[in-house]
């Protein structure tokens, strides 16, 4: 009886009286401290390189320009890059969302059990091994004489070359396969919180399958949708591995011309300057799709 | 519109079984009550009729049409669910609305029916909330309204008004009443209260572990049950137990309560209606014919236009039901005569 009433009392103390977020900046406050420190700090280092004259390092003195941000929009070879870049993006986020959503939807709705357990295991295998390895796994079974030129060669003897290495379909290839477990991750589970008896309600009304799916499973899934397509969009822009082991001379995007100026041409404001513009276009299409992606969710 | 026969469906769940060679005929037009205690295969027996769900044995016609083949969207089947399903992005017009979409219907048209639908369901004015802005008791009618507004030929109806106010039950079983009349939709629904079953039903099932344990019209259903079961399930009843014997049941301290001669099989147990009985003071004498023990009232509950009466008996305990015709109330302790008819004797099975 005294615990009870003790805890009672203590309990109204603090529930009633304190406004209940008084807890929020303690529970926050470390994670955003983190996020400041690892993110903000090194990003604000970049942007001040991406003012100076040249990279400042042992005796060279630089100064301050934004001639690197105006260098691209004078020079129509950045601007084509850029453009590239989005279409590359656009189309591996495309060809991942026709390819996980029906993995996702037969995963969540379809299969039951421990065969569900083995199937994700499979999807989620690819991300435990090394990115350079997965990629230059790929080189093994594009190349000519590759795995699947033999392949194709077996089975159609007078086939010849598929050439497709060295190519853009071939960095498709191998951007699709390292980011399609993002969407089937995204999508398996806004399609997993959905009722099946709102399926089956959608049905009992007259909706066959594939109105069901437009009109119901679609419209629900789409936060998952969307959020693995924002996964997926905005590395492939920036990827370089990818389109420099498999793309070879065609594989020259903002992510490996950002990588250059790094590693190889040592100039690394323009690298910075570039990444920059980059991450505001990035954002620029999320603001102009963000009312489009509310309206969905909501 | 469509008469529904259930033949020998057995479903089952890995070992459990979920209905035990159930067979129902659903008349065309017809409105059917599915009663039973929760668990026992209502909800599984609606969905093998819909065709979520496809029994291990036996089969469903649909106007002696067999439908294991007909998938679910094309058997006209306007079903309610219990958890009402409604869909969440969709605003509570486009939610009743949808059936009628997926037929094309013009959109005037549209706009028209579910316009007195939702009348209909009490619902005017709330046609742009989202079902999470909504009551419970408010879903469950958009819930109605849409399995409604497409006048399907079957309406298989999962406890449509379990959430709703008393008032407004009886409302909208009137409008169900009235809505299947009109348009003659067979109907199935899955009640558990009574009197919604007894004032609604053309006919009413009996589920228990699966098995249809009893069918028939209401007052059969009620004035007939066939089980202890039965009995006590749908409205009260007293039991009594002893051993069979011609004319009537014997009870162990060896008296006879009578039977009237068309009861049917002789059993071992007897159900009594708490409202066929009456109460009768000891020094009274008996009316002549009637069955007659003596016992004890041990509590009264006064609820204006009757009183219930529990009285002990041995070691159990009777419940009467009296009119109020202003004799007053007998006081606790009393020592009194339970008397009936030996008509309203019903021998019931275990
Ligand atoms: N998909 C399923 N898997 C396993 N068991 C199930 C499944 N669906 C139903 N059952 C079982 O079958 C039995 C009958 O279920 P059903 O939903 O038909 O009951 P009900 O009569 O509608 O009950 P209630 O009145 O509580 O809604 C229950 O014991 C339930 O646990
Ligand atoms: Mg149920």
């Amino acid at each position: 009886m005294t615990v009870r009433t003790a805890s009672e009392t203590a309990g109204e103390g603090t529930a009633e009286r304190r406004p209940p977020n008084r807890a929020l900046p303690a529970m926050l406050g470390p994670a955003y401290l983190w996020l400041a420190v690892t993110i903000f700090l090194p990003l604000s280092a970049m942007l001040y390189f991406s003012l100076l004259t040249e990279t400042p390092f042992g005796e060279r003195v630089a100064a301050f320009t934004v001639q690197h941000y105006l260098d691209f929009f004078q020079k129509d070879f950045y601007q084509t890059l850029m453009l590239r870049s989005f279409r590359l993006g656009a189309e591996v986020t495309l060809y991942c969302l026709l390819l996980g959503f029906p993995c996702a939807y037969v995963l969540a709705k379809t299969i039951k059990g421990r065969w569900r357990e083995a199937l994700f295991l499979l999807i989620i295998l690819p991300f435990w091994s090394n990115a350079l390895v997965r990629v230059f796994s790929w080189t093994m079974v594009l190349r000519g004489n590759g795995v699947l030129e033999t392949a194709v060669n077996w089975v159609f003897p007078d086939f010849g070359s598929l050439g497709l290495m060295f190519t853009y379909p071939a960095i498709i290839i191998g951007l699709v396969h390292s980011y399609l477990p993002y969407m089937i991750l995204t999508t398996y589970i806004s399609l997993q919180a959905i009722d099946d008896s709102l399926i089956e309600a959608a049905r009992s009304l007259g909706a066959g399958r594939l109105t069901t799916l437009r009109r119901v499973v679609i419209p629900l899934a789409l936060p998952g949708m969307a959020a693995g397509s924002i996964l997926i969009f905005v590395p492939v822009v920036g990827s370089f591995m990818e389109p420099r082991i498999l793309g070879g001379r065609q594989g020259t995007f903002i992510g490996t011309v950002i990588e250059d100026q790094f590693t190889a041409v040592f100039n690394w404001p323009l690298g910075a300057a570039l990444s920059f513009i980059m991450l505001g276009f990035v954002l620029l299409i999320f603001a102009l799709s963000a009312p489009v992606l509310r309206r969905a969710g909501s | 519109m469509a008469a529904i026969a259930v033949r020998e469906v057995s479903k089952h769940f890995g070992s459990f079984t979920a209905l035990d060679r159930v067979s129902i005929d659903f008349p065309d037009g017809g409105f059917y009550a599915l009663l039973g205690p929760s668990g026992s295969g209502k909800t599984t027996l609606l969905r093998i009729i819909a065709g979520f769900e496809f029994p291990d044995s036996g089969h469903v016609t649909v106007d002696r049409e067999p439908v294991e083949s007909v998938p679910v969207e094309k058997r006209d089947v306007g079903m309610m669910f219990q958890n009402y399903a409604l869909f969440p992005n969709m605003t509570v017009f486009d939610n009743v609305a949808f059936g009628l979409t997926v037929r094309h219907l013009a959109s005037d048209e549209i706009r028209r029916r579910v316009g007195e639908v939702l009348e209909l369901v009490r619902l005017t004015g709330l046609e742009g909330r989202k079902p999470h802005q909504l009551s419970g008791g408010q879903k469950q009618r958009v819930a109605l309204a849409r399995a409604i507004v497409i006048e399907p030929r079957v309406m298989l109806l999962d406890e449509p008004l379990s959430a709703l106010d008393k008032a407004l039950r009886v409302e909208m079983q009137v409008e169900l009443r009235r809505i299947q009349r009109e348009v003659g939709i067979t109907t199935i629904f899955v009640t558990h209260d009574q009197e919604e079953a007894l004032t609604l039903s053309d006919r009413i099932g009996m589920l228990r572990d699966g098995a249809l344990v009893q069918e028939g019209a209401p007052g059969e259903i009620y004035e007939r049950p066939s089980s202890v079961f039965a009995a006590t399930f749908l409205g009260d009843a007293n039991i009594f137990q002893g051993t069979a014997e011609a004319g009537g049941l014997r009870l162990a301290d060896g008296t006879l309560l009578a039977v009237s001669d068309n009861a049917g099989a002789a059993q071992s147990q007897l159900a009594v209606r708490p409202e066929k009985m009456w109460l009768q003071r000891s020094d009274d004498t008996p009316a002549e014919g009637t069955n007659v023990i003596e016992a004890q009232v041990s509590q009264h509950i006064f609820a204006g236009s009757s009183v219930t009466y529990l009285l002990d008996w041995q070691d159990q305990t009777l419940k009467v039901f009296a009119q109020n015709r202003g004799e007053g109330v007998l006081p606790l302790g009393e020592r009194v005569r339970i008397c009936w008819s030996p008509a309203h004797s019903v021998p019931v099975e275990p």
